[in-house]
């Protein structure tokens, strides 16, 4: 399996480039390249059908310009394309169940990283602004004056 | 809580995210066919081409479908699987031969053996795409409603055969009707 892993991503490399469909209408070609170019190809995962030219890429590209052609419209063409492949085939994924944390983790992160970095402010800040009793207070001048003591002393030695 | 442990929990957490995260295969795409009716599609038989192979010859018992071509390596690799199941009677298994030759396929089939009770021949792939075939060979598990309960994508394995396939073939048949 992990042979043929490496053996599909060399084919992708070695294959998916760029290729381009003729048409007529230059309205229909503009829908075609936005299109092609929000649709993964699931061979080379990281491409568009737009960018790839694995066999599958290929046919899915003829299948948009023959839809095209034959008057669909954009949502049908999407609709057409995930009823076959599930919601992989966009690079746009829609907002469900499924998708949610998908689309909520930035946010969340972000809220997490805040929060975080809040709460680490505080807990700094509390111990900066933390009053000394009057016990310490005297314990505290009185090692201040201890230790002026021994630099003086040790001035003098 | 030393708050010293909070950096060391975050990290632990991140280390079992990456290492879940590098065990999955991107490779697996789920299919939204799954629990759907299998699409609907006729075309002619491979080793008959007078006969058409449908959606239908499928309908009133559990089947599997299997995509395979003689030009796919991952194929001739689950092969021996296929035709070890259709000795073992289990279930009748029904082949799509996909974008193929045919003259090359019966000749892949004489050489590797014949595990299936018909052949569909998708010369351009069009059963294929409806079916959302993205990497051969792909096997489907259909309902006696035909409706597809199960996809396997990539080569079947012993494991996949044993531990997933068969329990759930075993399991459809004793579905209510």
């Amino acid at each position: 399996m992990n042979r043929l892993n490496t053996a599909m991503a060399a084919l992708c490399l070695s294959f998916c480039t760029a290729a381009t469909a003729a048409f007529s209408d230059t309205a229909l070609e503009a829908r075609f390249k936005t299109l092609t170019s929000e649709l993964r190809c699931l061979v080379c995962q990281n491409q568009t059908i737009a960018d790839s030219n694995a066999a599958l890429a290929i046919d899915l590209r003829n299948e948009v310009e023959r839809m095209l052609q034959a008057g669909a419209t954009d949502s049908a063409i999407v609709d057409y394309m995930v009823a076959r492949y599930g919601d992989f085939v966009l690079y746009r994924p829609p907002v469900k169940s499924t998708t949610l944390l998908l689309w909520a983790a930035p946010a969340l992160f972000l809220g997490v990283g805040l929060g975080g970095w809040l709460w680490l402010v505080r807990a700094s800040r509390r111990t900066v602004t933390q009053e000394l009793t009057a016990e310490e207070q005297t314990r505290a001048q009185s090692l201040l004056r201890e230790r002026a003591q021994l630099h003086t002393e040790g001035h003098r030695a | 809580m030393n708050r010293f442990m909070i950096p060391l929990f975050g990290f632990v957490a991140l280390v079992v995210l990456l290492a879940v995260g590098l065990r999955l295969n991107p490779h697996e795409v789920p299919s939204p066919l799954i629990d759907k009716q299998a699409p609907a599609f006729s075309v002619p038989q491979l080793r008959d081409p007078q006969v058409q192979l449908s959606d239908r010859s499928l309908l009133g018992k559990v089947t599997l479908l299997n995509v395979w071509a003689s030009w796919c390596g991952g194929c001739r690799h689950e092969h021996p699987l296929l035709v070890e199941l259709a000795a073992r009677h289990k279930l009748p298994i029904y082949g799509l031969d996909y974008k193929d030759e045919s003259t090359n396929a019966l000749a892949w089939l004489t050489q590797n053996g014949d595990p299936y009770t018909a052949i569909g021949f998708d010369a351009l792939g069009k059963v294929g795409l409806d079916y959302g075939v993205y990497g051969v060979p792909e096997t489907y598990l259909l309902d006696r409603h035909g409706v597809i309960r199960y996809k396997h994508t990539g080569p079947l394995s012993r494991d996949v055969l044993e531990d997933t396939l068969l329990p759930l073939i075993e399991r459809l048949e004793h579905e209510p009707a």
